[in-house]
């Protein structure tokens, strides 16, 4: 399978995902949201968004099993960089309600311009981000 | 009353994201970044890479129509109604905060879907991306949302 169809479809999934979360529990699968909520939250919500992230956490693992090989991963800065980054997305995704998932296809999946806003935001600054690496590369 | 089936929902939900993200090739912080990495479709370098273009669209598509099922029913089946944002205002905080973000996905390859699935790979990149992220979360529970 070419990588734009495994991409689509591995999307496709991420969209069911989304879909069943509302359907079935009235929620946003939000995975920056959902994290910050498991320090915050108590009693079943917290169970209940504690059962999503296992979920999620098996996900690699499955695949494995299924396939027979890891999802693969190139690490592409070092470790300092990826602790600045870090904390980067955790605090700029709480500041901003949101992240990938839950203002990039959540959001735009209920046709939300305060979603639309924020994507368009993030895409600009990480590719102004990454474009600035490689200039001084 | 139904907080089995409610926990079980989430967890096959959750599994359904992390297998998506697998089968996507979003695992992969070079793959993300490469996709970041616009104008090298047009300097000669040829290293775009759109494939998480191809995963947006599908999963964009996949969620809307289950959205627009959902705003046909009274509530969600086995939750009392259905929790969406009601703040509709792009401010400050909104546009700082993804501006944040992009600069930190940009710097690494990573959000937060993506790299809270590959704890389960073990890396120790993973473990330190989302150590950082958590603590990024706590201060801003800490010194914002409280403030």
């Amino acid at each position: 399978m070419s990588t734009y169809a495994s991409g689509f479809l591995g999307g496709a999934l991420i969209g069911l995902s989304v879909a069943l979360l509302m359907l079935l529990n009235g929620r946003i699968a939000g995975i920056s949201g959902l994290v910050a909520g498991l320090g915050r939250d108590r009693g079943l919500r917290r169970w209940v968004d504690g059962a999503f992230v296992a979920g999620l956490i098996a996900g690699p693992p499955v695949f494995a099993l299924a396939t027979g090989a890891w999802p693969a991963m190139r690490f592409v800065a070092p470790l300092p960089v990826l602790l600045v980054a870090g904390l980067l997305v955790g605090f700029g995704t709480r500041l901003g309600s949101g992240c990938t998932s839950g203002h990039g296809v959540a959001g735009l999946a209920r046709l939300s311009a305060r979603s639309l806003a924020a994507v368009l935001t993030f895409l600009g600054s990480g590719i102004l981000t990454v474009a600035t690496l490689r200039a001084l590369a | 009353m139904n907080a089995a089936l409610r926990l079980l929902a989430a967890l096959a939900t959750g599994l359904i994201f992390g297998l998506g993200l697998s089968l996507s090739g979003m695992l992969d912080p070079a793959r993300v970044q490469g996709f970041l990495d616009v104008t090298g479709a047009f300097d000669g370098r040829q290293t775009w890479d759109p494939t998480l273009a191809f995963v947006l669209g599908g999963a964009v598509s996949v969620a809307g129509l289950g959205y627009a099922l959902a705003r046909r029913l009274p509530r969600p089946a086995l939750a009392a109604a259905f929790e969406l944002p009601t703040n509709r205002r792009i401010d400050r905080p909104l546009i700082g905060g993804a501006a944040l973000f992009g600069l930190g996905w940009g710097l690494s390859g990573f959000c937060p879907g993506p790299a809270v699935a590959a704890l389960s790979t073990g890396a120790l990149p993973v473990t330190v991306f989302v150590t950082a992220m958590l603590v990024g979360m706590a201060a801003h529970q800490r010194f914002v949302a409280r403030a």
